[in-house]
């Protein structure tokens, strides 16, 4: 017993990406599953096709891969934020939606601002706009203790709802599609993006629609982690989270903590929103359609796979988008779209018991650990028992 | 084995046990005769409660064999301990707080009939026990409504009307009465007298004296040796417990009190957010620099109410809270810890520790914000390193990985003992200090002690809430007794008794005691 501190063999940060790793994995083997259960003969090719994910169409696919991942990071780093403090932020959907018109409605109607500048101006008021829609819950919760979920749930609805009656009264309306136009003034910048991501149709560059916000989201997630992990303001949030008796006996504001988490939070969807829908004719619309938004809720799985931790959450983010594109491209194949939908669905929301396989994996160490103690004390024994022979 | 017989009910040979960091039982023997109280003796974190975990089947033990009746026998869950006759009252009870007694004592093995739940025998069974061993008890009376007393004796009937044979008592005494500890005494002793044999973990040395026959003595994880009760002394026991000798009386100089109060309380009142009863009534008193003042009193009699009162952890509905001049009785907790109030609360786990920061983290939990822990919003965990390896040393807080190491993973007096170097190590000029020894061992009361003791004569108030009537006269130089959350005596500790205060405690009204 010479060195009793080496205990985990493999490091915590390695235990959580290996934790994440077996998850995926689980994922793709249930969505398997309904794969040959749907449809036998191509379930080897179809699940070829979903781990393949964004590579199916060239570098076009990869960047379209991106351009979805984006507001993936940010709603995840949105939830996985609120769930460091305690706090299930479940209302990332409609603080994208009504974050995302903010944005439209400042690109359509700033025409002030010189064009270069505008899609930044939007972007802030998107941000500014989820803060807001963050807050409210926030406030429910601080001053009248009405739990999060709920405020959060109804602050979805009633996002849509006033977003589709905004959108409809305003002059960013395209009646004919039932959407918002095409913001060409204020789109996100390519950055160069689409000098990468393209694929060759002829002499034609078919470029893909990811654009600088993928920078802008991955700064996002490094200025979360040092936030959460060097600052005081993240220790004061955590503590909140731990533990909310100790950080009142600490002298830590608790209401405080609970509305700047729910507004930071918030602010971090209304960026996704701006970021997905900032974008010129070939981009992402908001379709009048009363549907909560997706991206929003699948910021649920991305916090939980990538463990609550910022850069975590930017890969899960980007291994989410890319079983999204698979499916995509899984429609070359006889595969109904709800049966995609449903095959994607269950490899996410699979893909989420991170938590469960990090408790699994510790369980195994630790079995592992006294095991293999017991043999170097074995071989300890034996070799005490020869010298004195 | 070669050499057991059936004289012995449980043996347990070579246990080790480790954990990250460190090994909690090294090689432990211990061998629990047939009818006996035998006490299990040890400092904090010497493995008394992992070897008792691993005999109730919570841990599985990495080496060892554990025999019952001479057979070797394996225990992989409180259940299986259960099935051989094993139960166990933890220090921290395990009841169900809206069930009923009876509900809680059946509750697992219920006797139903088509599915529905049967009482009438179980009540019967139940009422019989508790006649035959003195075991008094309500079986209808919820759990959150009885005394701290009778919801240990329904852990005891929960073992009895399982018929274990051997019962495992983690520090029961902990929180009961003079009296109630008395009361205790004599039903193990008639429990052994049936032929139950116990095991009884505890730091306090007078109570083996009173009823163990044998004593197992653990020091840092290995047995020093097991010993007959009679033959030993209190002075070698605990000699034995810690590796050294331990000074029982302190020497205490006199106080030299401050004359202005550096703490006053002025009619001080708390009321029930249920039912608007008071739980704090009506009280005042004053601390001066260099004095130690106790609030002595039973359990569950206005204390935690006045400590958070006192701190800002609660609303004060009544009366008014200064330090020296400025009144605080509205401030927030942050504004007393700045004008110099520390506190030690009751419950560490709830209050006192972020138990999955690590102990640099948590010894940081009152400074974090202040220069220079912080630089502009940023932390120095370079700073907070230091200052927690500096406290660890000075309060001899031992953690597996030091500093790094999750406070969830420390023993529980060591985490008691990381509280109270956070709350002590910076010498406030008011210390709160509620219950600051309850769960530690002898060497670490000491050592609280002495250091309580080098606080009041620096200078600083020490306000003192415990249970304990060892520990109010030993070191404190005056002591209000609560009864009900108003005081019923103002005593000088130097010219009382544990028979007076126990008298006081049970709400006996002193001439001039403040209504």
């Amino acid at each position: 017993m010479t060195n009793r501190k080496r205990v985990n063999v493999f490091g915590a940060g390695f235990t959580s990406a290996l934790s994440s790793i077996i998850a995926i994995l689980v994922g793709l083997a249930v969505g398997f599953v309904i794969l040959l259960a749907t449809n036998p003969a191509q379930a080897v090719r179809g699940v070829g096709i979903i781990a393949s994910g964004g590579f199916n169409g060239g570098m076009k696919g990869v960047g379209q891969a991106l351009y979805y991942a984006t507001p993936l990071i940010l709603t995840g780093l949105s939830v996985g934020f609120c769930f460091k403090t305690g706090l299930f932020n479940i209302g990332a959907p409609g603080q994208l939606i009504v974050g995302a018109f903010a944005g439209i409605w400042v690109g359509a109607n700033a025409s002030w601002i010189p064009s270069p500048l505008l899609w930044l101006a939007a972007l802030l008021a998107a941000a500014l706009a989820g803060a807001l829609w963050g807050a409210i819950p926030g406030l429910f919760k601080a001053m009248l203790n009405v739990h999060e979920v709920i405020a959060c749930i109804m602050c979805n609805y009633i996002g849509m709802y006033a977003v589709n009656y905004l959108i409809k009264n305003s002059n960013a309306y395209d009646p004919l599609k039932n959407q918002t136009i095409d913001m060409t003034r204020a789109a996100i910048p390519k950055a160069g993006l689409d000098k990468i991501f393209y694929s060759l149709k002829g002499r034609f560059m078919d470029a893909s629609s990811v654009n600088g916000g993928i920078y802008i989201a991955l700064a996002l997630a490094v200025v979360m982690y040092i936030i959460l992990n060097k600052t005081v303001f993240g220790y004061e949030l955590k503590a909140c989270g731990l533990n909310r008796y100790a950080s009142k006996y600490a002298g830590i504001q608790e209401k405080r903590s609970i509305l700047l988490s729910l507004t930071i939070a918030g602010s971090l969807s209304g960026i996704a929103g701006g970021l997905m829908y900032l974008a010129p004719a070939g981009g992402l619309h908001i379709n009048v359609v009363e549907t909560l938004s997706a991206q929003g809720f699948n910021g649920i799985p991305v916090a939980l796979l990538g463990l609550s931790n910022p850069i975590g959450i930017i890969f899960s983010a980007l291994f989410v988008a890319h079983i999204d594109q698979g499916g995509y491209y899984l429609q070359r194949l006889e595969y109904m779209p709800q049966i995609i939908d449903i095959i994607i669905a269950v490899i996410i929301y699979f893909s989420a018991f991170a938590l469960l396989m990090r408790q699994a994996i510790g369980a195994i160490q630790s079995r592992l650990n006294s095991r293999s103690a017991k043999r170097r004390e074995g071989l300890a024994d034996a070799q005490e028992a020869s010298k004195h022979d | 084995m070669q050499n057991s017989n059936a004289e012995f009910i449980i043996e347990m040979h070579g246990v080790t046990k480790d954990f990250p960091g460190i090994r909690a039982n090294d090689d432990v023997t211990l061998r629990l005769r047939r009818g006996e109280i035998h006490a299990l003796l040890g400092e904090n974190g010497a493995g008394k409660s992992t070897l008792m975990s691993i005999l109730f089947g919570l841990y599985k033990p990495d080496k060892g064999v554990i025999l019952k009746n001479g057979k070797p026998v394996s225990i992989a869950s409180p259940n299986a301990a259960n099935a051989l006759g094993i139960g166990m009252v933890h220090q921290h009870f395990k009841l169900v707080h809206n069930f009923t007694a009876l509900e809680n004592i059946v509750m697992g093995v219920e006797t139903t009939r088509y599915g529905l739940l049967r009482t009438d025998q179980a009540r019967r069974q139940v009422v019989a026990l508790s006649e035959k061993y003195g075991l008094s008890i309500d079986p209808d009376a919820k759990i959150e409504d009885v005394t701290v007393g009778m919801q240990q004796r329904v852990e005891i009937l929960k073992m009895l009307y399982r018929e274990n044979e051997i019962l495992i008592f983690d520090e029961p005494t902990a929180v009961l009465t003079p009296q109630e500890i008395g009361e205790l005494m004599k039903i193990m002793k008639s429990l052994a007298a049936e032929g139950k044999s116990i095991l009884f973990i505890t730091h306090k040395l007078n109570e083996i004296k009173q009823v163990a026959e044998r004593c197992t003595v653990l020091r840092k994880g290995r047995t020093v040796g097991t010993l007959r009760v009679a033959d030993t002394s209190i002075e070698m026991m605990s000699e034995l417990m810690v590796g050294r000798k331990v000074e029982f009386d302190l020497t205490k100089n006199p106080a030299k009190p401050t004359a202005e109060p550096l703490l006053r309380v002025e009619r001080l009142t708390v009321k029930s957010k249920h039912n608007q009863k008071p739980l704090v009534n009506d009280v005042s008193f004053v601390v001066r620099g260099g004095e130690i003042v106790c609030i002595a009193g039973i359990d569950g009699n206005g204390q935690r109410e006045l400590a958070h009162a006192l701190t800002g952890l609660t609303p004060v509905d009544a009366g008014r809270i200064f330090i020296g001049d400025k009144e605080i009785t509205h401030s927030t907790a942050r504004a007393r810890n700045l004008l110099g109030m520390s506190h030690i609360p009751e419950d560490r786990h709830t209050y006192g520790l972020v138990l999955d920061y690590t102990v640099e983290e948590n010894m940081a939990l009152k400074s974090y914000f202040r220069h220079p822990f912080q630089r502009h919003g940023f932390l120095s965990f370079a700073v907070m390193r230091g200052h927690a390896e500096r406290l660890m040393r000075a309060f001899d807080v031992r953690a597996g990985q030091g500093p790094a190491t999750r406070a969830r993973s420390l023993s529980g007096g060591n985490q008691q003992k990381a509280i109270i170097a956070r709350e002590m190590g910076e010498l406030p000029n008011i210390l709160i200090a509620v219950q600051p020894t309850r769960g530690l061992d002898v060497g670490a009361i000491e050592y609280i002690h002495k250091r309580l003791l080098a606080a009041r004569d620096e200078g600083k108030a020490i306000l003192l809430i415990s249970l304990e009537l060892d520990e109010v006269l030993n070191i404190s130089d005056r002591v209000h007794v609560i009864h009900e959350g108003a005081f019923t005596a103002n005593l000088d500790a130097a010219k009382t008794t544990a028979q007076e205060l126990g008298l006081y405690m049970a709400g006996t009204r002193a001439k001039g005691a403040n209504a």
